[in-house]
């Protein structure tokens, strides 16, 4: 096997573990009520996923900075594992929601997504990733060309949204939300500071640094 | 957690005093079978007094069935009592918001050990002929303790039901002589940071203590209990020892904990929440499925426990299924404006 190789099934190891434990939980949860996932388990559930999904993200948009500061070139094939990874992440998440918390009732879903902005936040990052993960196969980067990097800084998009996301049905202790907030504004940061310094070398090149 | 029930409250329990949950529920089928044989006569006969049904006409046209389920529900008609299954002992001792103890509902069962509740002295301010410093345990010897069974809606949309036990709150007021002009009364919570980790954040919003308001005539309810003790013991911390309000037709954060401080007032005081956020917690905070909440559906509930393929998901009622009860006190009020 190759080292590239053997490096993606180890990243996909790692970052299936929070399922893995997730699905312990759940298995033991369904053995015996309370037992794992306290009185309340669909709120664990989906609370859990929703915070690994904004986790993963996180990770998958720090991986071209690592690669560009570290020189850590070996990353950068996992940048498509841990997106894609991070939205399976949000869909279980969004799964969790509907069916543990509204019971699959449309009509709540619905009123949802009418009333609560938190819930609209939800919507705008999950509407922002579809595409690109139906897009993330090499095929598609093919016949896109350079329309898929520009379709792909959705991900800032989907970020931000989430993040609001998080921040506004919080209800109290903003401490773990701001951090994930600064770590996001320090990855723009890099990218920004990259895509100026490009600029001032290359004056008609500044866009690829911003991937 | 013996610790916990036993702290050096005395008289001491004796063990064989303790009601099992075994026995408790026993007793209680036995009292709400008879309290239910009551809600017969009395409920369906559509006893809610005439000013409720004015008040809520234009709510009622479109939802009906909340109020038909208030009366199945199993609220008797003193309100006293409810004869849904109780929440579990060890869920209502180690799920709840205390944020004085850190924001997940598990911080208050592992940290609130650090909470000494002995002695308790009591601040009785304000528009009263009695105030000053009371020990609580003077404060509560000659009131009866009653018991109850309430449910609790929390804004959160999870509810349960609880077995309390404590005093009337409107026997405790009376005794500080309310002056005429005292409207409103206000809760004030204990501030004790070196026992209680939560107000040591530095992450939280909000301004400590934690105060929270009733109008004279909501504390004064035959309803409004000040509870110490829950399932036949003494108030555990985490729940809010050694005394705390239990409003409940209302969410649960109306309902302060390790109260210190009791202030009688002439203008409506602002409420923890309400300064936190006023677009989402008004003054009143009474359970209504019809006002809608930013960040939690108001329409449906949760009842712990709750399991993942049975999340016990029910209708939430107007005033938490105690409309027959408190419903009067609202009368001619837009309890859409007023939330």
């Amino acid at each position: 096997m190759t080292s590239r190789g053997a490096t993606q099934i180890a990243a996909c190891l790692l970052l299936a573990l929070p399922a893995v434990w997730l699905l312990a939980q759940i298995a033991g949860e369904l053995n015996a009520p309370g037992s794992r996932l306290g009185a309340d388990p669909g709120e664990a559930v989906t609370d859990f996923l929703g915070v690994w999904a904004i986790r993963l993200l996180l990770l998958a948009l720090a991986i071209t900075p690592l690669r560009r500061l570290a020189g850590w070139s070996w990353l950068a094939p996992l940048r498509r594992t841990t997106g894609l990874f991070a939205f399976g992440y949000v869909v279980a998440h969004v799964l969790s929601y509907a069916g543990f918390l509204k019971g699959f009732d449309l009509q709540g879903i619905v009123g949802d997504l009418t009333e609560r902005s938190y819930i609209i936040a939800g919507a705008v990052a999950l509407l922002a990733l579809l595409p690109l993960a139906m897009t993330s196969t090499r095929a598609w980067q093919r016949r896109l060309r350079s329309r898929w990097v520009q379709l792909h800084r959705l991900v800032f998009l989907a970020m931000g949204a989430a993040l609001v996301h998080l921040l506004w049905l919080t209800r109290d202790g903003y401490g773990e939300p701001l951090l994930y907030l600064a770590i996001f504004a320090a990855l723009v940061a890099e990218r920004l500071i990259t895509a100026r310094r490009a600029s001032r070398q290359l004056p008609q090149g500044p866009r690829a640094a911003l991937s | 957690m013996s610790k916990r029930f036993h702290r050096s409250q005395a008289p001491a329990i004796q063990p064989s005093e303790i009601t099992s949950e075994t026995a408790y529920l026993n007793r209680r089928s036995l009292l709400t079978g008879l309290a239910g044989m009551g809600a017969l006569g009395l409920g369906l006969a559509g006893c809610e007094p005439a000013s409720a049904a004015r008040d809520g006409a234009s709510a009622a046209a479109k939802q009906p069935a909340p109020a038909a389920t208030a009366a199945a529900g199993g609220v008797s008609a003193d309100g006293f009592r409810t004869d849904e299954p109780l929440t579990p002992e060890q869920i209502v001792t180690s799920y709840n918001n205390f944020y004085e103890f850190g924001l997940n509902k598990g911080d208050p069962a592992k940290y609130a050990d650090a909470l000494v509740t002995e002695p308790w002295t009591v601040q009785v301010a304000g528009a009263a002929g009695k105030t000053g410093k009371f020990d609580l345990q003077a404060l509560l010897k000659d009131l009866p303790v009653e018991d109850r069974i309430y449910r609790l809606r929390c804004v959160e949309a999870w509810s349960m039901v609880v077995p309390w036990s404590g005093v009337p709150l409107a026997a405790l007021l009376k005794q500080f002589e309310p002056a005429a002009d005292a409207r409103y009364v206000e809760f004030t919570t204990l501030e004790r940071p070196s026992q209680m980790r939560g107000q040591r954040s530095l992450f939280s919003g909000i301004d400590w203590p934690y105060v929270e308001a009733l109008r004279l005539d909501e504390a004064m309810h035959p309803l409004t209990l000040m509870a110490t003790g829950l399932y036949g013991k003494p108030l555990p911390n985490q729940n809010g020892a050694p005394w705390r309000l239990v409003v409940p037709w209302k969410y649960g954060f109306k309902s302060g904990k390790s109260i210190v401080k009791i202030r009688f007032t002439k203008r409506q005081p602002k409420n923890t929440w309400q300064r936190l956020a006023p677009r989402e917690y008004g003054f009143y905070a009474n359970v209504n499925p019809e006002v809608s909440h930013p960040r939690w559906s108001q329409a449906t509930e949760r009842r712990l426990p709750s399991s993942l393929l049975s999340p016990n998901r029910m209708p939430t009622l107007k005033f938490n299924g105690y409309g027959p009860q408190v419903a009067s006190l609202y009368a001619g009020m837009d309890l859409g404006k007023n939330f």
